[in-house]
């Protein structure tokens, strides 16, 4: 069943027309990649789904209900969360302002406790935020940002989680630490919606995947469809890859 | 201290209701208006809304500039009645610290906030030196640009290169320090001010008139001045400053020294302001360079349009001569100002009649090349806003 | 000795006091960087909302009004100003998020201009006599004279400093806030509604303006409607002194602004006050402009 459904969304910034009638869905409890050049669309269509760019054209339905339009608050009150590319993270709140944040739209239907149980959860999930709860944000190193960006998210206990990029920017140590962590979400329940540069390694953590070229789906399938397919190869992933 | 305190609030309370500014009064206290000068600009403003493009088309044409100028200069011809004259003058200087603000804040983009306090430094300079060290009017000029040139670095000299919130603010601090400080020294007569300043000479005519006609010839070519200085290459990089001053830095235009060009050009106009109303008054004193008056000039500014000459001009002459239109009413028109500066800002930012850049201009400055002074903003075609 | 302890004590007064209305600047300028300039105006309608109530209510209890009715009518007073600081918020500053600085800066300008004029329409221009003062008394500590009206005035200022304080530090709203200021968007995807954070902003900035417009009615005896020009530049003075957005650093600007506008009048005469503060604030904005507590570089950000 799926959780997220776009059909044939357009949307844009201005005048330039950067997603032109997409189509795709995410499966509960699964983790679908977007995969693509730069600019082909990627993180537009996240934030499309977020409400940050307004939709031209066409539906995002969430959960079976109809939300295009919907203001963000709204959205991550429904159980949506996005990390986005870089991770965000306030570099001048405390580690554990930054999950309080997190869990900010958790007022009427979650008690106190309830985010206490959680916040102690992340800690577990990643120690290293534990030692550092009481630093600024800001003097974490790439990598643990990214996690305190994935923790943060995981706070609001989203039913659906964006990720922008998570690997980008890390050292491969560091990024192959992030992508075993949002592997490690869908033992939790938590359905992910995966944009990375990292092709491979996208293909290798998720279910199924799509290919976006300038505003367009061009390519969908699971991911060993996709890995298998002579243009994903060709395009993306080079000669290396070609005994896989 | 706590014998001073209840002082305290009302620092400016105390005089700025009753003086809204010696200028601003003598303008409200004098006889039916002379709609006809401002009647030239006026009526096309009002209609230009809708078709602004049309109409600033044929309005900012060198021909109606000339025209006005005309008109301006044959004055004493049409209507030689005292009040008129009076009237005319307060008007012209009024434009000429108009048109002086919208270097700062039309061409540059920076908000200035005590302008009047150049204005007040051009008058006090010019009046102590005529009437203390006995100096003819003409001689002090030099020393008044000095002066401003002065104050124009001692402020934006530091706050330039901050955010340009600051100078705003900081602006409007030292237009309070100027005045201040004219109502405790001896040298500027403290609270009771200047008298006794002598005009130009008369060169034969009344002297009403002779006052009316110098400053008439000094406005007219401020006017040009300006004009010509937005239109020029500095011109062109004060805009861009405006419009994005990362793009311009980048594009190898040094912001810090074009604003503080911007500002120390922008001060020079508010002194010879200064002067021309210390000789049209004859006597200045400290209220009339409060607050009040920077914003009046502001309020010029923006309603014109922001960067626009002939807009510029146009709204001087509306906020110098409304008051005759609305007399006794000085509280309601303040609070009409500040919600029209609210709602212009929101549904019209460019002002009544905006700056309108040739196509030319707009290519050379894309380019790069500052060469020339184009042919002026006749065409109307492209809008800055159009460009954005 | 006592002279200089005098002065010490005073310089404190007046800085707490400004500190109240420096606190609403700054928030507001950290969470979205605009200089309000109708903050000082706001002080001067809390003055005025609460020259109304005392009239109202001195009339109807006869003249005996003690300080509980006062700090009652200064309650009322803050939600009033809070309100219309929203009202402001919604009015003239929200439709231009987004516009270049320069109009924002100059819609703060037409907002001053409007609650000024406003109110001298409403009241009149003549300074108004406040019905109720903070009691005439005072008392003598180590050779230093003390008047309850300011001691009334530093403890109520002390208590809204901590309770502001805690709000933003330990708050779900409070952490939004300083959360707002580094990054707008990504709190919008933490779910925080911004508009409503920064409205709450501006309620809470207006709120103790208001409360010190009230307490300056009272202690200095009159109000009038320009009051607030003079109180928003020295205002902004302290937000700079103690690094511009900092919520502490606006308290400790304010009472390095009291102690040297204190020592400055007593060395140069009261009439250089003014000139005095503001000649401090151009200095310090050329030796250190992000403030003794701001470290972010104020440059362009």
């Amino acid at each position: 069943m799926s959780l997220l459904r776009l059909s044939s969304v357009r949307a844009g910034y201005g005048g330039l027309q950067a997603l032109r009638g997409v189509s795709l869905h995410a499966s509960e409890g699964e983790i679908t990649a977007l995969l693509g050049a730069n600019g082909a669309g990627k993180t537009t269509v996240l934030n499309a789904v977020c409400g940050l760019v307004p939709i031209a054209g066409g539906d995002v339905f969430f959960a079976g209900e109809r939300v295009t339009g919907y203001p963000t608050e709204r959205l991550v009150r429904m159980g949506l969360a996005q990390v986005p590319e870089g991770g965000k993270v306030f570099g001048e709140l405390s580690v554990r302002d930054n999950l309080l944040l997190g869990a900010y739209s958790r007022r009427g239907r979650s008690s106190r406790a309830e985010v206490r149980d959680d916040l102690e959860e992340m800690c577990r999930m990643f120690p290293v935020l534990r030692e550092a709860s009481s630093r600024r944000g800001d003097t974490l190193s790439g990598g643990e940002q990214q996690m305190l960006a994935i923790a943060r998210a995981l706070m609001s206990r989203p039913r659906l989680l964006l990720l922008d990029e998570p690997s980008i920017g890390l050292a491969p140590m560091a990024a192959a630490e992030v992508l075993r962590q949002v592997a490690a979400l869908r033992e939790l329940g938590t359905t992910v919606l995966l944009v990375e540069q990292n092709v491979a390694a996208a293909l290798q953590i998720a279910d199924r995947g799509y290919v976006l070229e300038v505003g367009q789906v061009v390519l969908e399938g699971t991911a060993a469809e996709l890995l298998a397919s002579r243009d994903v190869r060709r395009a993306y992933l080079g000669r290396d890859y070609e005994g896989i | 201290m706590s014998d001073q305190t209840p002082k305290e609030p009302g620092v400016t309370g105390t005089d700025a209701p009753e003086e809204s500014s010696a200028f601003v009064r003598a303008v409200e206290e004098r006889g039916a208006a002379n709609v006809g000068l401002a009647g030239a600009g006026l009526t096309p403003t009002s209609r230009s809304k809708g078709h602004q493009t049309a109409a600033s088309k044929a309005l900012a044409s060198p021909w109606f500039a000339l025209a006005v100028a005309v008109v301006a200069l044959a004055l004493p011809y049409i209507n030689s009645q005292a009040y008129t004259l009076r009237i005319a003058t307060d008007a012209l200087i009024f434009i000429m610290l108009a048109v002086g603000l919208n270097i700062v804040v039309g061409y540059c983009g920076l908000l200035d906030l005590g302008y009047a306090a150049f204005f007040a430094i051009g008058a006090y300079t010019a009046g102590f030196l005529a009437t203390a060290k006995g100096m003819p009017m003409w001689a002090t000029i030099p020393f008044v640009i000095l002066a401003a040139v002065a104050g124009g670095i001692i402020i934006g000299g530091p706050t330039l290169r901050l955010r340009s919130d600051y100078l705003a603010i900081v602006t409007l601090g030292f237009g309070e320090i100027i005045r201040i400080t004219a109502n405790n020294l001896d040298v500027t007569g403290g609270p009771n001010g200047l008298f006794g300043i002598p005009d130009f000479g008369e060169f034969g005519l009344r002297a009403d008139v002779a006052i009316y006609w110098t400053t008439a010839v000094v406005v007219i070519l401020a006017v040009i001045a300006s004009s010509r200085l937005g239109r020029g290459r500095l011109g062109r990089a004060w805009r861009f400053v405006r419009e994005d001053e990362d793009a311009a830095e980048a594009m190898g235009i040094h912001t810090y020294k074009v604003k503080l060009a911007a500002y120390i050009t922008g001060a020079i106009f508010g002194g010879l302001a200064g002067v021309l109303f210390a000789v049209h008054q004859t006597a200045i004193s400290p209220p009339s360079f409060n607050f009040l008056w920077s914003a009046l000039i502001l309020m010029a500014v923006v309603l014109g349009g922001m960067g626009s000459t002939p807009g510029v001009v146009v709204g001087a002459l509306v906020i110098s001569l409304l008051p005759e239109l609305l007399r006794g009413a000085e509280n309601w028109r303040y609070f009409i100002f500040g919600v029209l500066l609210i709602i212009v800002m929101i549904f019209r930012p460019q002002g009544i009649w905006p700056y309108t850049p040739t196509e030319q201009a707009v290519k050379k400055s894309l380019f790069g090349r500052f060469k020339g002074g184009g042919s002026g903003n006749t065409a109307g075609t492209t809008t800055e806003e159009v460009a954005r | 000795m006592d002279y200089f302890l005098q002065l010490v004590l005073n310089g404190l007064f007046v800085g707490a006091f400004y500190a109240l209305v420096a606190l609403g600047y700054t928030m507001v300028y950290g969470i979205i960087k605009l200089l309000n300039f109708a903050h000082g105006d706001i002080y001067m309608v809390g003055g005025f909302v609460g020259f109304t109530m005392l009239t109202a209510a001195s009339g109807a209890m006869g003249a005996k009004g003690g300080l509980l009715l006062l700090i009652v009518v200064m309650v009322l007073a803050m939600l009033t100003t809070g309100t219309l600081g929203l009202i402001i918020e919604r009015i003239a500053y929200r439709p231009l998020r987004g516009a270049p600085r320069l109009s924002i800066l100059i819609t703060a300008v037409g907002a001053s201009f409007a609650l000024e004029y406003g109110i001298a329409l409403a009241y009149g221009p003549n300074p108004r006599a406040y019905p109720v003062g903070m009691g005439t008394g005072s008392f003598n500590v180590f050779g230093v004279r003390i008047s309850t009206g300011q001691l009334v005035m530093v403890v109520i200022a002390v208590i809204l400093m901590i309770a502001l304080d805690t709000l933003v530090r330990r708050t779900r709203s409070g952490r939004a806030m300083r959360a707002i200021s580094q990054d707008p968007r990504a709190c919008l995807l933490m779910g925080v509604n911004v508009d409503s954070v920064i409205a709450r902003t501006f309620f809470l900035g207006s709120a103790l303006a208001g409360a010190a417009g009230v307490m300056a009615g009272a202690y200095y005896g009159k109000i009038d409607f320009l009051m607030g020009f003079i109180i928003g530049l020295k205002a902004f003075t302290a937000a700079v002194i103690g690094g511009i957005g900092n919520i502490r650093g606006a308290v400790l600007g304010a009472i390095v602004l009291g102690l040297l506008e204190s020592f400055g009048t007593a060395w140069l005469g009261s009439q250089w006050r003014d000139v005095f503060a503001f000649g401090f604030l151009i200095l310090f904005l050329t030796v250190r402009p992000t403030g003794l507590l701001g470290e972010r570089v104020t440059e362009r950000v």
